[in-house]
């Protein structure tokens, strides 16, 4: 490297500076300054790709890691003891030994530092080195490089399956339309395929790219962390600028799937790129638990310095008192004696440093341990593994365990978390006609109870692995086209095969078609609303459609291997790609809907002979039109069934399944164009002018394209019936003029019936947008997505515009079922005094349905149905609710017969009731609910609602979820679970937990939270008894040596004491000790409720055991010293028999408060005893001078010879405990807690037990004695009559006699009328 | 579909390139759980449940053994003979009283004073002789760390070179100071000396034998002069006496084997005291036959020089005779705590008892019944 000016230097550095920081940033291509040295480097300014992401350098190591571990306080204190030690005149120890401690803990933690920061460095190499393809000028191709080489500003080349190195504005790709899937399950987990395009317009996809032509400048905005965001544009050379937006961006960390090969141009790399600006650390929690021990910390400090303080004035009047010179003063070097007043001063730090142990820093490093214990049996319970999913349970919090046990909040989201997220097509309305497709119905409850049946037999372990799926592709295939008419137990086979293929299992795509529906389409014309419907169905969406042949592998699954770009190995995929394309090409054609042998295949027959053969020989001029004239070959029908759907939805691939099973078969799906195949076996292709994706704030979503036959524009939209409902305009035919009006009140009424069948529900509706309409609309659509500022809003803006006059086509009902066991687990839940919300964004009727189905609302019940147009109203009503609310429960009469409340509550009226004023109103109307439910409200209400909540009442909420909508409310809970569902692993990412089904919450909080709880609270309380029991021992030792600061006891020994002798017991207490068994814990929820609020650890129990271990060290000191007074006995023979007692006392103490004695508890307690013995006395005998001033030599030794030794052990030590047993049997005999009776049903035997409970259950809990049903819930949600909503509220009604609350102020059914 | 939030994180804050990482779902794949009962929490496990009618029998059990116990401590200390006389000389009365004024360490003329004293009962076995100081803070911090074990251990570096633990007591006129530090310093310099008064009226000088008074490991391991040879006058060339002392170590004894350090008075002072009134073997009086009684009742002379100054302290100086037994010294305490315990222990069970009785029933109705 050239010698450089050094004021260059700092101006290129300067101006470097402000190239990152600006908001817009000026990429070019670097190929034309290739070979040039840096600094005539165009993109210098930028970071390279190559990641550091670990902390230290081998040389700054030790210093750097010190630095870090003294921003702990722990760790300052005890070094601010150590350096205190070294002041001569204060000293307590000998230095050296003070520094043990503080040495011991500093170590072992830079030794984890380094070995993690070890493991970066790692990984960080093998990112670094992993090889890619970078354009060079020179070598005019694509040459080898590492992921480190990569700069802003490079050309990348990234072959199918590989990773993406940097973040890459995509210019070509090997796709003739200029499309890449990519699958970004190592940034969010979510594993189904994205769509990305090149940036239009720059894309020269002659034969080949041609990098070196690239010649615009590519202007991007600032690195951020947003993963959905992107804005973009490229300046041509003829100024014309073009924009591109996350649609074409190549994110670090993707995987390329299903794409030969993309070429992207680097616009951020390394820490620049968005994955690595997402990369947060671990995730850090607070316990409540361990906020309560910080304060009883500072009682802890609070209390040395009384101690401390004692004993200076102590010293300080001792020392006035003594009439002259006592030869036991040892004067200083120069042979002063400090005046009192200084000596205690001085004395106080002595005493500080003497006195260290009572604040219990050993106490963070073994809850942690203890912690790492609890999780280690929580990950490994087998209860909490799901078969289906092959997971387990995963803690991603380490540090809040304990809080599992207090929850009394539950806050739930419905979709995915009480229910399953697959979803079911079940009912469809076409202008105002229901086809209830029964047929489907009966056909899902036989296939639920043979899954049941057959899911022991069928557990496979999943196939793993990229070589394997291409031998197994075939044998699958053909059992995929076995499956329709062969036997159930044949689907179930291919349906586990294909576990890993989102929403693809037979029980979801096969739909039997109503028989009715199906002649009606038959009967269909060109121009039909049939036809449009299920066109609508299949094209209004994104979801992606991939070859069952061409199977991907999972995300993190795939070898080393598989990453290198082998040639070979692409071409072997290609050969076997066609050869199972040929061997399937020899299965019969019309497989779609041979479902059985009935007449409905007849039908079929009849429908594709004649319904629309005449159309189709219409369209067969038009084909040539599009890219993909797909010409109905049989090959290629033969692979429309081993079509796979990937959405990111459920509901979308649920629609599009059930428009295949009317034959309308969605083909492929490219930016440009959808195919779509209808009965006819006839090939559509629509040309796909633009995508209004879906949003929360609108709720729909639209696809524009245009038809190929009528060459018009068509919108078709789909979305939520509230957000339909406003936009509708002209009724959709002429023909239907009859009947039009009705059409979507009809539709409405059907959209009400689905809700509450617990049905979802979506609207169909098309548009035809004119062409002098689209001009228009399309400049604007243009303009707003080359903005840069306000992007999404314009965006928007331009969707909603085209969003107007749509005529109603249908709407449709997916079913969502419940979840296995979610009844009973909410049951549980509430008997624990668990307070259950559930937030959904479901219509109220749907959400109310799935409430009664769960069992969060009771029939008996008083329902509150809380929805308002208006605040004022809302105000009102709250207010009267809650004075009749407040009046029922004062009233005493009612204290057996109160129905519990639940409240329903509606999005809209929530937002009012969270409004500062009505806040505490509504949170004091809510706590004397038993269940709330709230619906249709958004991500953001839901966290609102958890923060609002978990403020106010000051309670310890959790939070559960599936999906990115539940993300805010996980982080807003002070738990947050996810569910590793079916909407990819966003909540999972952000949750605390991750579970796999909703059930696995009972015994995760129920039994694993209580006992976390339980253990951790008492090992807490423990460890400061233990602390304050064994340094009072030299507290009291104070009062008879001049308040001089002397041990009685060796250091070494002390520390040992500490270290050793006592800390494990504990440790394996707060990890292992079960005070009830898991089945009672079950059996029994309501012993739960012993952790909520305060719990076991709280002010009293915490300030008995510091009391009683006052009394104990009292004991422990008091009875030998009166054994011992005014005899020979020397400083540290009178130390050893107090610390022996004092080890005994303080293990036998932790024996009486173990629950459950396992060969662990025995081995580690009489292990300690015996270690202490074992360490002592070989100390004692081999240190003679080693230890200067102390010198235990030869003591334990001479004391184990005495029996007066053996005899003072025994007494002190039942004094000392006396107190402790006593209290525990007399309250345990007199008035036993819920803990220790349970303790006892323990004891029986398993019959007797569940009698026991049953009895215990309706006796004590107040829980109703049909509650024990719940081990056998209703089937829910399937066939649950429409009727249910209405009874059950009858039944409310029929209690509110004299005080009616059903407030039902506002129905959800407006706009009847169509359109305004 | 309604992504809000991403939160890419993986645990290491990695993409994964390869192979599973500890954060991701798949992660968890095929690894079900072993069903042991260790990971299960299922170990077999004893479950004790304290309740008055489980306990109910320790508690007797503990009172039927702590009350023998503690009568027979007791009778046992009763039947230890101890007799105390204090020679400190407070009381103008006292023989002592013209010592114990204007004594300082270096006064150079020894001061003596007899105190005449009866015993009321004979000792029988060996009597113990202890001198006992009161309100003298052996264990205070900056005194009990005033040594250096090496120079006692007859470590030749440390006798030339004490260690900085024995200042101010190290160094005396730039001559390393044997044995350092204040506890050598402030060593005990009274002589005792009992006479027993015949009932002829002849003074007998009661036999005293100032060998076997410190513990063996003391004797032989912990303590040792600077050289092995028997000339410890050279040994301790180059060194001077501490401050208070009169003569220097080596002349502590004319014996060999109990001179300089390894002298058992001085070891006896070396090994500090616990509590600030505390009694230190002096001599032991041997048992002469068994037909005798090793002190007779009678009347004895103690003969002190007079040495030790206390007044700075309020100290007390106290003449200990004592027989032994295998308990050690006489102190009943122990033999009460015992029986108190036992009886308390014995009490609480006939209260179980009687709340057994009242609800140990009612609590097993309510589970059983029904």
């Amino acid at each position: 490297m050239k010698w450089r000016n050094p004021v260059d230097l700092v101006r290129d550095a300067l101006r470097g500076q402000r190239a990152r920081d600006k908001d817009l940033r000026n990429l070019v291509s670097n190929l034309p300054y290739e070979g040039l040295e840096k600094s005539k480097q165009p993109n210098r300014h930028f970071p390279g790709n190559a990641i550091k992401t670990t902390k230290y350098t081998l040389l700054l190591f030790i210093p750097v890691n010190l630095f870090e571990q003294f921003h702990r306080m722990a760790n300052l204190y005890f070094v601010g003891l150590a350096i205190l030690n070294f002041v001569p005149v204060v000293n307590a120890f000998q230095p050296e030994v003070a520094l043990i401690p503080i040495c011991a803990i500093l170590s072992l933690t830079a030794l984890k530092d380094a070995w993690e920061d070890f493991r970066r460095y790692q990984s960080d190499r093998k990112l670094n080195n992993t090889p890619c393809l970078i354009y060079s000028r020179k070598e005019v191709g694509f040459i080898e490089r590492c992921w480190k080489d990569v700069r802003v500003g490079d050309f990348v080349k990234v072959v199918c399956n590989e990773i993406v190195p940097a973040d890459l504005l995509l210019l070509y790709t090997a796709d003739p339309d200029g499309v890449c899937l990519i699958e970004t399950a190592n940034l969010d987990g979510e594993s189904n395929l994205k769509q990305r395009r090149v940036v239009p317009g720059l894309c020269i996809s002659d034969p080949r790219f041609e990098p070196e032509s690239f010649n615009g400048i590519v202007v991007c905005e600032k690195p951020n962390n947003n993963l959905n965001h992107f804005k973009c544009y490229v300046e041509r050379p003829d100024e014309e600028k073009v924009g591109a937006g996350l649609e074409s961006l190549l994110l670090r960390g993707c995987t390329v799937r299903n794409t030969d090969h993309a070429v992207g141009f680097v616009v951020y790399a390394g820490h620049e790129t968005k994955s690595m600006l997402n990369n947060g650390g671990p995730r850090y929690k607070r316990s409540r638990l361990e906020r309560r021990l910080n304060v009883d910390v500072i009682f802890c400090v609070i209390l040395l310095f009384a101690m401390c303080i004692v004993a200076a004035v102590g010293h300080c009047l001792w020392l006035q008192a003594v009439p002259g010179v006592p030869p036991y003063l040892v004067p200083d070097s120069a042979g002063r004696l400090d005046s009192p007043a200084l000596s205690g001063f001085y004395m106080f730090f002595t005493m500080i440093i003497l006195l260290q142990v009572l604040i219990p820093i050993s106490l963070y490093v073994s809850i942690e341990l203890v912690k790492i214990g609890q999780i280690f049996f929580i990950t490994n319970d087998i209860d909490l593994y799901d078969e289906g999913t092959d997971s387990g349970m995963q803690c991603k919090a380490l540090n809040i365990t304990e809080d599992l046990g207090q929850v009394q909040y539950i806050f739930s989201d419905k979709t995915g978390t009480l229910t399953e997220n697959k979803m079911v097509f079940r009912r469809c309305s076409i202008m105002g006609v229901e086809y209830p497709h029964k047929e489907n119905a009966i056909r899902l409850n036989v296939l639920e109870e043979a899954e049941s049946e057959e899911e022991i037999i069928f557990n496979q372990p999943p196939r793993t692995g990229w070589s394997m799926d291409f031998e197994n592709s075939e044998p699958e295939g053909r059992h995929h086209h076995h499956h329709h008419h062969g036997s159930r137990r044949k689907s179930k086979v291919s349906g586990q095969g294909q576990k890993d293929v989102a929403f693809s299992s037979p029980l979801e795509t096969d739909v039997i078609p109503d028989r009715k529906l199906l002649q009606q389409i038959s009967r269909s014309q060109e121009k039909d609303p049939y036809l449009d419907f299920f066109l609508a169905l299949a094209i209004c969406n994104t979801v992606v459609v991939s070859m069952a042949t061409a199977r991907r592998r999972r995300a993190s699954w795939f070898s080393p291997s598989g990453r290198t770009n082998n040639p070979l190995e692409t071409v072997s995929t290609l050969v076997k790609k066609v050869g199972s394309l040929f061997t399937s090409g020899q299965k019969p054609i019309h497989q779609h809907l041979t479902v059985s042998k009935s007449d409905m295949v007849i039908e079929e027959d009849d429908l594709s002979s004649e319904g629309i053969r005449e159309k189709t020989e219409d369209l067969d001029g038009l084909e040539t039109c599009s890219l993909h004239a797909a010409s109905p070959s049989h090959k290629e029908s033969a692979a429309s069934d081993n079509l796979r759907y990937e959405a990111e939805s459920p509901d979308e691939a649920a629609l599009v399944y059930a428009a295949k099973a009317y034959g309308f078969t969605l083909l492929a799906r490219t930016p440009d164009s959808v195919t779509v195949r209808l009965p006819s076996g006839k090939d559509l292709v629509f040309e796909l002018v633009d995508t209004l994706a879906f949003d929360s704030n609108r709720k729909r979503m639209s696809v524009l394209v245009r038809h190929p036959i009528t060459r018009e524009y068509v919108l078709y939209t789909k979305g939520a019936d509230y957000a339909i409902m406003e936009l509708l305009g002209t009724p959709y035919a002429e023909h239907f003029s009859g009947s039009e009006k009705n059409i979507a009140s009809d539709t409405q009424h059907h959209l009400d019936c689905y809700a509450k069948e617990g049905l979802r529900t979506l609207c169909i509706t098309k548009k035809v947008v004119s062409d002098k309409e689209y001009m228009s609309w399309s400049l604007q659509r243009q303009r707003a997505l080359a903005a840069i500022e306000q992007r999404e809003e314009l965006v928007m803006e331009t969707a909603v515009q085209l969003e107007t006059n749509l005529s109603l086509l249908g709407a449709t009902g997916v079913e969502d079922r419940l979840q296995e066991n979610v009844p009973d687990t909410i049951i549980a839940l509430r008997e624990a005094g668990i307070q259950v919300w559930v937030l959904t964004g479901d219509k109220p009727e749907t959400a109310v349905n799935i409430g009664y189905a769960c069992r969060l609302l009771e029939e008996e019940d008083l329902v509150i149905n809380m929805s308002c147009k208006n605040k004022a109203v809302c105000t009102s009503i709250l207010d009267c609710t809650l004075e009749e609310v407040r009046r029922y429960d004062e009233n005493p009469q009612n204290v057996d017969t109160t129905p519990n409340i639940s409240l329903v509550i509606d999005g809209r009226t929530l937002v009012m009731a969270l409004s500062p004023d009505l806040e505490n109103r509504f949170v004091d109307l809510t706590k004397r609910c038993r269940s709330v439910l709230c619906c249709r409200v958004t991500p953001l209400q839901k966290s609102k609602v958890v923060k609002v909540v978990r403020e106010k009442l000051k309670v310890m909420t959790l939070a559960v979820g599936d999906g990115a909508n539940d993300v805010n409310m996980i982080q807003a809970a002070d738990i947050g679970i996810g569910i590793s569902g079916q909407e990819g692993m966003q909540a999972v990412m952000a949750s605390d937990f991750a579970i796999s089904r909703f059930k696995h919450l009972k015994k995760l909080l129920l039994v694993h939270g209580h006992w976390c709880y339980t253990r951790l609270a008492n090992m807490i309380i423990y460890f400061f008894y233990k602390n304050v029991a064994y340094v009072n021992l030299l507290f009291w030792y104070q009062f008879f040596c001049g308040f001089s600061g002397t041990a009685m006891i060796d250091y070494w020994l002390m520390i040992f004491f500490n270290l050793f002798f006592t800390s494990v017991p504990p440790i394996m207490y707060g990890i292992m000790d079960k005070d009830v068994s898991a089945e009672i814990l079950l059996g029994l929820p309501e012993l739960y409720r012993t952790g909520q609020g305060t719990g076991e650890y709280n002010f009293f129990t915490f300030w008995i055991s510091i009391l009683d271990a006052f009394y104990q060290s009292l004991v422990c000191f008091f009875i030998p010293y009166l054994v011992y007074v005014d005899s020979d006995v020397g400083l540290f023979t009178f130390g050893t028999p107090l610390n022996t007692v004092s080890l005994f006392t303080i293990l036998l103490h932790l024996s009486i408060e173990i629950k459950s004695w396992t060969v662990v508890h025995w081995i580690i307690q009489v292990g300690s005893v015996a270690l202490y013995f074992i360490v002592t006395l070989a100390y004692s005998a081999i240190c003679i001078t080693c230890n200067p001033p102390s010198n235990p030599y030869w003591i334990l030794q001479s004391q184990m010879a005495d029996p007066m030794f053996y005899l003072i052990c025994i007494i002190t030590t039942v004094v000392a405990l006396l107190p402790r047993y006593m209290f525990h049997v007399i309250k345990n005999s007199i008035a036993p807690s819920p803990l220790i009776q349970a303790k006892l049903l323990d004891r029986l035997d398993p019959s007797a037990r569940e009698r026991c409970i049953r009895e215990w259950r309706s006796f004590r809990g107040g829980v109703h004695l049909e509650d024990s049903r719940s081990s056998t819930p209703p089937s829910p949600a399937l066939e649950i009559p429409v009727e249910m909503y209405t009874k059950s509220t009858g039944a409310a009604e029929l209690m509110e006699d004299e005080f009616v609350l059903n407030v039902i102020t506002d129905n959800y059914l407006r706009h009847n009328g169509p359109g305004t | 579909m309604m992504a809000s939030v991403y939160n890419a994180k993986d645990e290491d804050g990695h993409i994964s390139v390869s192979g599973p990482s500890g954060g991701s779902a798949a992660a968890m794949r095929g690894k079900r759980p072993e069903n042991t009962a260790f990971k299960q929490q299922r170990l077999p496990a004893w479950q004790p449940i304290l309740t008055a009618g489980t306990v109910l029998p320790a508690f007797f059990i503990i009172g039927l053994i702590f009350i023998p116990i503690g009568i027979g401590l007791y009778v046992t200390s009763n039947n230890i003979k101890e007799f105390e006389i204090d020679y400190t000389g407070v009381d103008m009365s006292s023989p002592c009283f013209n010592c114990s004024q204007n004594l300082s360490w270096n006064s150079s003329r020894p001061c003596t004073c007899s105190i005449p004293f009866h015993l009321d009962q004979p000792y029988e076995n060996n009597v113990f002789m202890y001198y006992g100081l009161s309100n003298f803070y052996q264990n205070h911090r900056r005194y009990v760390k005033s040594r250096d074990d090496s120079q006692l251990n007859g470590d030749l570096d440390a006798l030339t070179k004490p260690s900085k633990e024995c200042e101010p007591y190290a160094y005396h006129e730039n001559k390393p100071i044997a044995p350092c530090g204040a506890i050598a310093n402030s060593m005990f310099n009274d002589t005792l000396e009992i006479f027993y008064h015949d009932p002829n009226g002849t003074r007998v000088p009661v036999p005293l034998t100032s060998t076997g008074i410190a513990w063996w490991a003391d004797k032989h391991v912990k303590f040792r002069n600077p050289s092995e040879n028997l000339n410890l006058t050279a040994a301790f060339q180059g060194t001077t006496k501490p401050v208070n002392w009169r003569r220097p170590v080596y002349e502590m004894d004319s014996d060999p084997h109990n001179n300089g350090f390894i002298n058992e008075d001085f070891i006896v002072w070396m090994r500090t005291a616990a509590l600030p009134t505390f009694r230190k073997l002096y001599r032991i009086i041997s048992k002469k036959d068994n037909m005798v009684p090793t002190l007779q009742r009678g009347n004895y002379t103690l003969e002190v020089v007079y040495n030790y100054p206390v007044r700075s302290f309020d100290g007390r100086k106290r003449m200990i005779l004592s027989t032994i037994s295998w308990m050690g010294g006489k102190n009943p305490f122990l033999g009460i705590a015992y029986i108190t315990v036992g009886s308390v222990c014995f009490f609480l069970g006939v209260v179980l008892l009687i709340i057994h009785h009242k609800y140990g029933n009612r609590n097993n109705s309510a589970n059983n019944s029904n």
